[in-house]
């Protein structure tokens, strides 16, 4: 299993595309800290109009890399599922393409082995996407703007975590993402099945995520009670709650608590859930199938 | 005719004989504190508005006459109300103004002296400032001031191992405070599914409370920490 694994990434990496969602995270996040280093102050005056009229906001020492890092995230952790999907989506789509799938599948292991090892690998891929965002976006960030606490403003409430209170979210938070990030490789993994070749799972997991996150993100009732709670999309933007803390009748944020965690590990049994899910169709559906290329 | 006269001389009598006492209370207040030059004073600031979720942080206040006030975190960021300068008395008794004897009210379990200020400079940001002066311990336990754009703010002041030096070591600092509202489309906040709750309303007045662990009175404050 272990060979067959370095192989598949042996795959992945030597393949071009494979690169181009790491240059595209970096130059994004690059894009990112020079507007906020430079003009960082209009940025938060656009959230915080309403606070300045009674605090005097201290817009400089808020400017910090953890909140660059949050602005980052916030950005990227919608935009990233695209990237995944083009390496997942290629993985069974590719070599079908190639016309190597049906000689992989004359090798001494079972098409499930082979299904779970090209899953994991698309999973590693992912992981090395995710290691690279934290590097770029939050530990560059901190060198870049330097740390202080983590000041985020929500719709109704702003968020203050002291910067003693922050590192640990960022982890959890990350980890969350890497779940949300999998349950998307897992789906284009899926349609990959049914391709034969790469770019019509590439684009179908780009639509159907573009579609869901459209209506997760509306605020319609008719879906809100109905099919929202059931969108994967509905539950990728759970790392935030990493960052909402609990606070005291009097105001005071507590540290190291989460406003709302059983909410979290709901969503993220959901997510679990969708991966369990596509992932068994796609072996399911692999080992049905009649390969001809 | 004469009993006109001699009525006429006691009303004024007894009003001249009222305002003369409030401004001269007033006047051995502001004594005690202008022995105050400056001070530095550690502690503690909590606050408390509806929309601000914020910890509770270590603070250093820095003073120095005739009007400089600082709030400076020690180890993070503050969230510091605009209005916070008030908590100095010394920037509310500042300039001229007209002394009003206003009677007598309760404050923290006290007899108090109740004085109102009038600013003489009709473009003052101040509109109106009220004290609760104790006049046993020539303290200002309490001041309200009415402000021309920031609405009102309200201070309260408890005294304890500094009471010689007329500061305290307890102030309750009461502001207006604006709705906070964005939309959500832009700061894509995470709909956990839980039903919403609404932002307390309160009643439009925040609070931030400041508890001074220790003063350095009188030893100098540079001018730069007030930048």
């Amino acid at each position: 299993m272990w060979k067959l694994l370095q192989i598949e990434l042996f795959k992945i990496f030597k393949r071009p595309r494979t690169y181009i969602p790491f240059g595209a995270i970096a130059a994004i996040i690059l894009i990112i800290q020079l507007g906020l280093k430079f003009d960082g102050q209009s940025y938060l005056e656009m959230g915080m109009s309403s606070v300045s009229d009674t605090f005097n906001v201290p817009y400089s020492l808020i400017m910090n890399g953890y909140l660059v890092a949050f602005v980052i995230l916030n950005t990227l952790l919608i935009q990233i599922p695209l990237l995944i999907a083009l390496v997942a989506g290629d993985m069974v789509a590719g070599e079908a393409n190639m016309g190597t799938l049906r000689l992989l599948v004359t090798r001494p292991v079972s098409r499930t082995q082979l299904m779970l090892v090209k899953y994991a690998a698309s999973v590693i891929y992912t992981f090395l996407l995710l290691i690279w965002m934290a590097l770029l976006a939050l530990f560059l960030s901190m060198w870049i703007f330097g740390t202080n606490d983590l000041v985020i403003a929500r719709d109704t409430v702003i968020e203050h975590i002291r910067k003693t209170d922050v590192m640990w979210r960022y982890i959890a938070a990350f980890g969350y993402a890497m779940v949300a990030l999998s349950t998307v490789a897992a789906l284009a993994f899926l349609l990959s099945v049914f391709a034969e070749n790469s770019i019509g799972p590439i684009v179908a997991t780009i639509s159907i995520v573009v579609v869901l996150t459209i209506l997760s993100e509306m605020r319609i009732p008719l879906y809100d009670n109905t099919v929202k709670p059931w969108l994967f999309t509905s539950h990728m933007l759970a790392w935030k709650g990493f960052f909402y803390s609990q606070s005291n009748g009097q105001g005071d944020t507590i540290a190291g608590s989460i406003e709302n965690l059983p909410s979290i590990l709901r969503s993220l049994s959901i997510l679990l859930g969708y991966i369990a899910a596509f992932v068994t169709a796609a072996i399911w559906a692999f080992r049905k199938k009649d390969i001809l290329s | 005719m004469q009993k006109i006269l001699l009525l006429l001389s006691l009303v004024l009598a007894a009003f001249g004989g009222q305002a003369q006492p409030a401004a001269e209370l007033l006047q051995k207040v502001r004594a005690r504190l202008d022995q105050v030059n400056d001070y530095q004073a550690a502690g503690t600031m909590k606050t408390n508005v509806s929309f601000l979720k914020e910890p509770e942080a270590s603070v250093t206040v820095y003073f120095k006459k005739p009007d400089k006030l600082k709030i400076k975190n020690d180890k993070g960021i503050s969230f510091v109300p605009k209005g916070a300068v008030t908590i100095s008395l010394n920037n509310l008794l500042k300039g001229s103004y007209t002394v009003l004897d206003a009677g007598t009210d309760t404050a923290q379990g006290r007899k108090v002296r109740l004085i109102k200020l009038l600013p003489q400079d009709e473009n003052a940001d101040m509109v109106l400032s009220t004290f609760w002066v104790d006049e046993n311990r020539l303290l200002i336990v309490r001041a309200r001031t009415t402000t021309r754009d920031n609405g009102t703010y309200e201070v309260e002041l408890y005294y304890g191992k500094y009471i010689a030096y007329a500061l305290p070591d307890k102030v309750v600092f009461t502001f207006n405070v604006k709705n906070y509202k964005l939309p959500k489309g832009i700061t894509f906040d995470y709909d956990d599914g839980s039903p919403k709750k609404k932002q307390a309303a309160g009643d439009g007045r925040g609070r931030v409370e400041l508890s001074y662990s220790s003063y350095i009175i009188n030893k100098g404050v540079p001018d730069n920490v007030f930048q």
